[in-house]
């Protein structure tokens, strides 16, 4: 367990809106080694940053952790204060968030908010601070870093800020970067860039990412392992490969067949995941992708399937991959 | 920036020969005049009055005659209190409302910011509500209410603070108090609403993910973004502010220049209306200079020209 840099044990969270009580997380486990890239793939809504806010401890009110237990580098942050958190936000743990455009504060210098960062956390003084800031700005490729730091926000364009954040999010090397939709905000050729980057500083920093995100081509060219999201629980879980070649959940399938392939060289529709996600203040009692699953059985709707576990660590939880193990045992 | 400079002191002329336009022109309109008052005076003195401050000669010349005189600095003499100079009176009463004024500012901003950004910080809780029911009363109590309660309670009943006059500190307590109170109710909601907006910026969330904590975030992050509304109502407060209120300064009997445009306006004496008139425009020019040079300081985003 010790050899986990994040160890997330059937977190369960939900928000206590005046409705209700919403079920965001239903049971996610998430284990992370040093240096690993792990995307999140899912819909809106299906629990994908709140998995990784929660991590941080920036739960967003009226949200409360009522089960599971969460480790991270060591800490147990199911009971850490806030004042512990602050300690390792920004410093242990950082995110770069989905919009650069308003994710930096307009009001403040880069070179200011860069770094704010250094000095919360080392005890740098103002000059090897801004030296600091400089050597991070160069890192991540931003030409001029001297007149860049003195510049406001509003003076650089959306990509040259996502840098900026992640300028930032390095600014203490950390152990982890969640990258929560890092590139949704961005143009195409500017996406490639950011994601290059990411994966070069990776490689330079020896840091673990959480790739948090609803593009699967994202995915497929950064992650070693993909969890799957589905209404705040992780349907299938496994390698890459396995996730792209062999996927077991029909939500899983579905998603890979709603995206184009450049290898098919064939006409081929794309096909769309019918209906809509599901109300998580009412969460079904069974499976619940169950209600959108083109091979839906009467037992979906009735009782959450078990695990089923394959090669590696791959897993999911379906129905159908029960009754054909079952089948093929009976088989045997 | 000199081109800028330049612009906006040709604009702010503009601006106050503007007003004066339309203040002498409505002024001449409003039927009466500074002699026809309820004591008879023998015809022959009218228009031996009359001549002399020129109110004979035809409105247009008595117009450009006006600007004429008041282009040099010279703003003529008080049509009703014999013997001295509209300049004279502004100056040695403005300093007196401009005190009080002052001080009513500082304390409505000093208590306003805070208890707003409280309020937002606390939204929905007892406290919000608690602020959210005297920035209501602030704002809809009018002045010469709370005036007579201040003045019956501390001053007659309790005797703690004097009801008139003003030579010690213990005098600005109660005109202080009762200019005060609507801007700061009036800060308070600007500050809570822009700061419940910025609250939810992510910038914000930003910054917590940084490691800030809260007080800093608040008062680094969140501040400066969300005083904004409020610089732009506190400019022109502070020009009205400054110059006076009449009805405070007649209930606590302080010789300050606001019961100087009301009365003026009674008596229609030209000149004094025309003086202060301009001289608050003045103020309220400068003001908004003032504001939008702070607003470039505060926000970078915010360009001059």
């Amino acid at each position: 367990m010790a050899n986990y840099l994040v160890d997330i044990k059937d977190e369960r969270l939900s928000f206590f809106t005046q409705a209700g009580e919403v079920k965001a997380l239903n049971g996610v486990s998430i284990q992370l080694k040093e240096g690993e890239v792990l995307g999140i793939v899912g819909e809106s809504g299906s629990g994908k940053s709140v998995t990784a806010y929660s991590l941080m401890g920036l739960t967003a009110h009226p949200g409360k952790l009522v089960g599971g237990s969460l480790d991270f580098n060591g800490h147990h942050i199911n009971d850490m204060t806030e004042k512990e958190m602050r300690k390792i936000r920004g410093n242990e743990v950082s995110i770069i968030f989905q919009d650069p455009m308003t994710s930096l504060n307009p009001v403040y210098t880069i070179g200011n908010q860069i770094e704010e960062a250094i000095r919360l956390h080392t005890d740098k003084d103002k000059k090897q601070a801004h030296e600091r800031a400089r050597e991070l700005l160069e890192l991540v490729g931003i030409n001029e870093p001297e007149r860049r730091l003195k510049q406001y926000p509003h003076e650089l364009s959306g990509g040259m800020r996502q840098r900026v954040m992640i300028a930032i999010a390095l600014a203490c090397e950390p152990k982890l970067l969640i990258a929560d939709e890092p590139t949704t905000a961005l143009d195409v050729t500017i996406q490639a860039q950011i994601l290059e980057l990411m994966m070069e500083l990776k490689d330079k920093l020896g840091m673990a990412i959480i790739m948090i995100t609803h593009d699967l081509g994202i995915v497929a060219s950064t992650c070693e392992k993909i969890a799957v999201m589905y209404a705040g629980k992780i349907v299938e879980y496994g390698s890459t490969d396995q996730i792209f070649y062999e996927p077991k959940h029909e939500y899983t399938k579905g998603l890979l067949k709603s995206v184009p392939r450049l290898e098919v060289d064939e006409y081929e529709r794309l096909v769309p995941i019918e209906g809509s996600p599901v109300d998580m203040l009412n969460p079904p009692k069974g499976c619940a992708f169950a209600p959108r699953c083109k091979s839906c059985m009467k037992i979906c709707l009735r009782e959450m399937p078990p695990v089923s576990n394959f090669e590696g660590d791959h897993y999911t939880q379906c129905w159908l991959v029960q009754k054909k193990e079952l089948e093929g045992g009976m088989q045997q | 920036m000199t081109k800028y400079v330049i612009k906006r002191i040709f604009m702010a002329l503009v601006t106050i020969w503007a007003v004066a336009t339309i203040t002498f022109f409505l002024m001449n309109m409003v039927p009466g005049g500074p002699f026809l008052s309820e004591k008879a005076i023998s015809p022959q003195a009218q228009a031996a009055l009359e001549a002399k401050y020129g109110l004979d000669k035809p409105l247009y010349e008595q117009y450009v005659t006006y600007l004429k005189d008041a282009s040099h600095g010279d703003f003529g003499d008080s049509l009703k209190q014999r013997g001295r100079s509209v300049m004279g009176i502004i100056l040695t009463k403005f300093p007196v409302s401009a005190r009080v004024g002052g001080v009513a500012i500082l304390v409505s901003l000093c208590i306003g910011i805070p208890l707003g950004c409280i309020a937002a910080l606390n939204r929905g809780k007892v406290l919000d509500n608690l602020i959210s029911v005297i920035a209501t009363g602030g704002i809809a109590i009018p002045s010469f209410v709370i005036c007579t309660l201040l003045m019956y309670f501390f001053g007659v009943r309790l005797k703690v603070f004097p009801t008139f006059g003003l030579s010690s500190w213990k005098h600005y307590v109660m005109p202080v108090i009762s200019l005060s109170l609507y801007p700061m109710a009036y800060i308070m909601r600007l500050m809570r609403s822009a700061m419940l907006d910025v609250l939810g910026q992510d910038y914000m969330r930003t910054a917590r993910a940084k490691g800030v904590n809260q007080f800093k975030s608040v008062f680094k992050h969140a501040l400066r973004n969300a005083i904004l509304p409020v610089i732009t109502y506190v400019g022109p407060m502070t020009a009205y502010t400054l110059v006076g209120s009449f009805i405070v300064e007649k209930i606590f009997t302080i010789p300050g220049l606001g019961s100087e445009f009301i009365g003026s306006i009674t008596s229609r004496d030209y000149t004094l209306i025309m003086g202060t008139t301009i001289f608050l425009a003045t103020i309220m020019v400068i003001m908004n200079v003032i504001v939008d040079i702070i607003y470039k300081l505060v926000d970078p985003r915010i360009k001059l020209n």
